[in-house]
């Protein structure tokens, strides 16, 4: 690479916002009474309830086996008795089936799963196995079961692990914390998965607005022989193509998986789970979280458990000072919208986000003046002008023959954009369209 | 002068040469179109709505002219033209019932709960992919107007953030129903008089709170005419293959005013909106 | 627990749902056009310099009236009012920079018609428009009334704003090259004062002399980023290498590249014209297809053509074939193509 730092075709740099919690340490957030845990929290098939209204489970108990290959099974995030099987509304505003746990005040771990210290003598199929049981999926966003990722077919030849610390999403800083307060811990997890795949070459991916990680990965990580490479700080950074071509100038063809260029693609949240199940024996019940926001009293990282509602996370953080315009899970560059702030933590919800309203820009749907700023700026490097028009006009074969399946809905275009088009909302009802007309064929 | 006829004889002979080759190119590559194709599109309303569920009404003249598909599969024409197709055919067709659309839903902007402000596209298919709008009812009318713009004979309307059917422009083709996220727009028999107007399946007092005009599920119609309603879970359809007349509406006393015939639904969605302006 | 009642928390049913992505950038439409009109400001401003009052009566009355036809079309079709957008500013103001400095009030009326209503609203307004409306809005002027558009050239007398301006009629360079076209003595007799033309001083379009001034603006474009560098690069190149080949093979059919590059819209047109967003392509290589296409088109209407200036002509007929340029411009996307060799 003739650059310091890793970079890709098109982005832009937005606010980042991260100063706002970036330097504060990490809080654990207290044993709360009630949780709430969706049923369905990867993708692929949903996971079976195995407990019923009454029962007594302990933290870390399995309370739901996996519904196939491409599913986790979930576990209790504390110790106590079943509740209800309510329906919420989900992130994304499709109801969604969701299990109370009501606790009872005591804190002690279910033993089932046995620490295995000495992992780098163990079987990698037993490791498999374990980060199966631990329920660990992607905890960057797209929820993807961790144990599959690290199953790739045997003529695959894997080469390169990437470990995604890029955190380009603007205000989250829940990775950043993570690599500085549980460092070891990180690469430890690291370490378990470059065993697993026996990939040759392992990369860190930092942007280079997280030096004191950058520095700190690459004191401790000279052990295990992982590169930690500093990104440019641009987003999508740390969109999986988009960093795999960073890193190792690959593209991923369209329709591709990052396992056809060889590689595969990680979160740091992912392997410090990948260490907690493998070294400690506790399964995925807890993750960090961004709560953040100009208009939180005192924004901050907890390390909370998975189904507590983001309403108790921002009572931690002594509420807010102003009316919010916008509660958002995830960053402000793809996480969604919320209607109110019983939704619960998952295991890849990264940040909670409120916005005031000053901050709030109203998408106009303003006609197109072809600025073609959008172009330049698409990772994808799609036609995005031409395809909106598509869109508004309902031509959704045309716009698939022009490649809108290959959004992969960063935002970028709308960010740029300034007739304030809501792009990426007419590019998912694009994708949903065509995807349901492939269906009905 | 000479220009002058030299042209007239240029533009002359051109003609003649280009005409002989369209007229051999017509004879060499002619398609044998079966004749009776062009008579029954002929027959069909030429809307090309889509609703018989082929490619526009010459395709589906084409395919009952082979045999594929039925003379009265058109769903917008009148029982007059099938019985004219079918008779230049000589095939026999049943009488088909004239079917209208129906929009279950009584979630006024006045009465139903809105649950967050939206700021999107204005497009039902959009807005269900985004916390399904500003309506907290998970099953009501998202009321964009995806099936107005569906419909090619404008027999839909969004009146207060509901998507009303003028049941006597309706022709049943059915396209509304085929765009509606929520899937509460059903095809009814044009016959049937009146409809219960909601299509929630959620527990009745979670829809109470949510919309002011939601049924509740308290049974009075079925009790009225048990025979012609069907409960399944929470929620109440009338039963369209044994319709209840009108009368109905007198004995049932609905509480939630969500058991109405369609001129009485519209009169109601009109009543609320001029309500709304006389309080501004 | 105490505490907890105090806390302020979002209150329920005042949330904004809306796609992601929740953060933008500030630039927006009218922002852009406003960015737009700042730099034309220098061409403006050497327009009153050179044309005094004249020049100033002209470009208010397109600008005014090309917000007033857009704000009565508004009306008319019952559409929001988009004047505040300041596009029809934008237009008023280009196309009266294409204007003589003499131009008589109802042929800046017409134009601004021709302009904002024929090319521009009856395409669907801002963003729907196939061509330039400038462009559009000079070229139905110059084929419909040739007279006016052609003959009112005056001499321009540099700071002689209110008083003793007396109007003399001269002819641009531009017109003195054409008449003199394929007559080796009548072309060695046209002026070449490069100075006098690079700042403006000469007969011609309100704004299309100083190339001074618009240069100045260029600069300001390019610090806004309004504008693809491959466009006036392009259209420059192909016009500078075009006219010296021709000029190197037959000295009496045309001046040298210098005096087409300074002379007559080519600046005005490369600049500010031929990269209006609008209309021009989205691609870089688009870009350059485009501005090389321009170019081309109008070399060969100034040397060969009936008009003396063909920079609108060539700008209206590329934008014609912008949404071909578009599709054969367009790579795909990340992921379809085997660059850097990268793909193993």
């Amino acid at each position: 690479m003739s650059s310091q730092t890793a970079n890709f075709k098109g982005g832009v740099h937005p606010l980042e916002g991260k100063e706002l919690t970036s330097g504060k340490e990490l809080r654990i957030a207290p044993l709360f009474d009630k949780y709430v845990v969706p049923i369905r929290q990867s993708i692929g098939a949903p996971p079976t309830l195995t407990v019923k209204k009454g029962d007594v489970v302990k933290k870390g108990q399995r309370i739901a086996e996996p519904g196939g290959f491409v599913s986790v099974p979930l576990h209790s995030p504390a110790c106590g008795t079943v509740g209800d099987v309510v329906e919420i509304i989900g992130v994304t505003g499709a109801p969604e089936q969701a299990v109370e746990i009501l606790s009872d005040g005591t804190d002690e771990w279910d033993t089932s799963l046995a620490p295995i210290p000495n992992w780098a003598d163990t079987e990698k199929e037993i490791l498999k196995k374990r980060i199966l049981d631990a329920g660990i999926v992607g905890m960057g966003g797209a929820a993807f079961p961790t144990h599959v990722k690290l199953s790739p077919p045997p003529e695959k030849n894997i080469d390169t692990l990437i470990i995604n610390g890029a955190e380009c999403e603007p205000f989250l800083t829940a990775d950043h914390r993570l690599m500085l307060d549980r460092t070891e811990e990180v690469l430890t997890g690291v370490a378990i998965a470059a065993k697993i795949l026996k990939a040759d070459r392992v990369f860190i991916g930092v942007e280079d607005n997280k030096m004191d990680a950058v520095e700190k990965l690459s004191a401790a990580a000279g052990k295990y022989r992982i590169r930690v490479v500093p990104l440019h700080v641009k987003y999508p950074q740390g969109a999986e193509k988009q960093l795999i071509y960073a890193l190792t100038r690959r593209q991923v063809l369209e329709g591709g998986l990052p396992m056809d260029v060889g590689c595969v693609v990680m979160n740091t949240g992912t392997a410090a789970a990948v260490h907690d199940a493998v070294v400690l024996g506790h399964p995925l019940i807890e993750r960090i979280t961004t709560v953040t926001g100009t208009p939180v009293v005192d924004p901050a990282n907890y390390l909370a458990r998975i189904g507590t509602p983001i309403a108790r996370l921002l009572e931690l953080s002594s509420g807010v000072k102003e009316n919010p315009a916008k509660v958002i899970m995830g960053g402000p560059m793809m996480g969604f919208a919320q209607s109110n702030t019983d939704i619960p933590i998952m295991k890849n919800s990264s940040g909670v986000l409120l916005m005031a309203p000053d901050e709030v820009e109203q998408f106009e749907g303003n006609p197109c003046i072809r600025c073609s700023r959008c172009v330049k700026a698409c990772p994808m490097n799609l036609l995005v002008p031409t395809l909106s028009v598509m869109v508004e006009a309902e031509e959704f074969e045309m716009a698939e023959q022009n490649y809108v399946m290959d959004c992969v809905e960063c935002g970028t275009c709308a960010y740029i954009c300034p007739a304030k088009r809501p792009l990426v909302q007419h590019f998912r009802r694009a994708k949903g369209e065509i995807l349901a007309r492939r269906r009905k064929k | 002068m000479d220009t002058i006829i030299l042209s007239i004889v240029v533009v002359a002979v051109t003609g003649m040469v280009l005409g002989i080759c369209i007229a051999v190119a017509a004879k060499k590559f002619a398609v044998e179109l079966d004749p009776r194709i062009d008579d029954v599109a002929g027959m069909l309303p030429g809307a090309n709505c889509g609703g018989c569920g082929f490619a526009g009404c010459s395709d589906l003249a084409k395919n009952i002219v082979e045999g594929n598909a039925p003379a009265n599969k058109c769903p917008v024409c009148t029982p007059e033209a099938v019985a004219r197709i079918a008779k230049y055919l000589g095939q026999k067709v049943e009488e088909s019932e004239k079917k209208v659309a129906v929009v279950l839903c009584s979630g006024t902007l006045s009465h139903s709960k809105m649950g967050a402000k939206y700021n999107g596209v204005l497009d039902c298919r959009s807005a269900v992919q985004l916390n399904g709008g500003a309506k907290d009812c998970r099953f009501g009318c998202i009321g964009f107007g995806s099936c107005a713009r569906a419909c090619k004979f404008g027999a839909i309307e969004v009146i207060d953030g509901l998507a009303v059917v003028h049941p006597e422009i309706c022709v049943g083709c059915g396209q509304c129903a085929e765009v509606c996220p929520r899937k509460l727009i059903k095809l009814v028999p044009a016959s049937a008089p009146v409809h219960i107007y909601c299509n929630s399946l959620e527990k009745p007092a979670l829809r109470m709170k949510k919309c002011t005009g939601s049924c509740i599920a308290c049974r009075k119609c079925v009790k009225a005419e048990p025979d012609k309603f069907n409960v399944q879970g929470f929620m109440v359809r009338v039963v369209y293959t044994n319709p209840p007349d009108e009368s109905v509406i007198e004995k049932a006393q609905c509480p939630r005013k969500c058991l109405l015939t369609p001129e009485q639904h519209l009169q109601a969605v009109r009543d609320g909106v001029k309500k709304k302006e006389g309080a501004a | 627990m105490e505490e907890k009642k105090n806390i302020k928390m979002p209150l329920p049913g005042s949330l904004v749902i809306s796609s992601s992505p929740h953060l933008h950038e500030k630039s927006t439409v009218s922002g852009i056009m406003l960015q737009v009109l700042l730099c034309l400001l220098p061409a403006v401003l050497a327009a009153i310099w050179f044309f005094g009052l004249p020049a100033l009566k002209v470009m208010v009355l397109c600008m005014a009236c090309c917000m007033l036809l857009e704000y009565l079309w508004c009306r008319l079709m019952k559409t929001p009012n988009t004047i505040w957008d300041y596009s029809a500013a934008v237009t008023g103001l280009i196309l009266a920079l294409n204007l003589p400095s003499h131009a008589q009030w109802w042929l800046c009326v017409v134009g601004s018609f021709v302009a904002i209503i024929v090319a521009k609203e009856v395409f669907g307004g801002l963003g729907q428009n196939p061509f330039n409306p400038a462009a559009v809005g000079r070229v139905a002027l110059l084929v419909g009334f040739t007279g006016p558009m052609t003959t009112r050239w005056v001499d321009p007398t540099p700071g002689a704003l209110l008083g003793a301006f007396d109007a003399q009629t001269c002819a641009t360079p531009l017109t003195l090259a054409k008449t003199a076209a394929g007559n080796a003595d009548k072309m060695a007799e046209v002026p070449l004062s490069y100075l006098d033309y690079f700042l403006g001083n000469m007969g011609g379009s309100l704004g299309e002399t100083s190339a001074l001034a618009l240069l100045i603006g260029a600069v300001g474009l390019f610090a806004f980023r309004l504008i693809k560098w491959e466009i006036p690069f392009a259209i420059l190149g192909t016009v500078t290498v075009f006219t010296w080949i021709v000029h190197v093979v037959s000295p009496a059919l045309t001046p040298d590249p210098l005096f087409h590059l300074l002379t007559g819209g080519v600046m005005i047109g490369a600049f500010f014209m031929a990269t209006d967003m609008v209309t021009s392509p989205l691609t870089r290589r688009g870009c350059l297809l485009f501005g090389a296409g321009i170019g081309v088109i109008t070399c060969v209407i100034r040397i060969w053509g009936g008009f003396p200036e063909g920079m609108s002509f060539a700008i209206v007929i590329m934008n014609a074939l912008v949404p071909l340029i578009d599709r054969l411009c367009y790579k795909r996307p990340f992921g379809w193509v085997h660059s850097h060799g990268g793909v193993k």
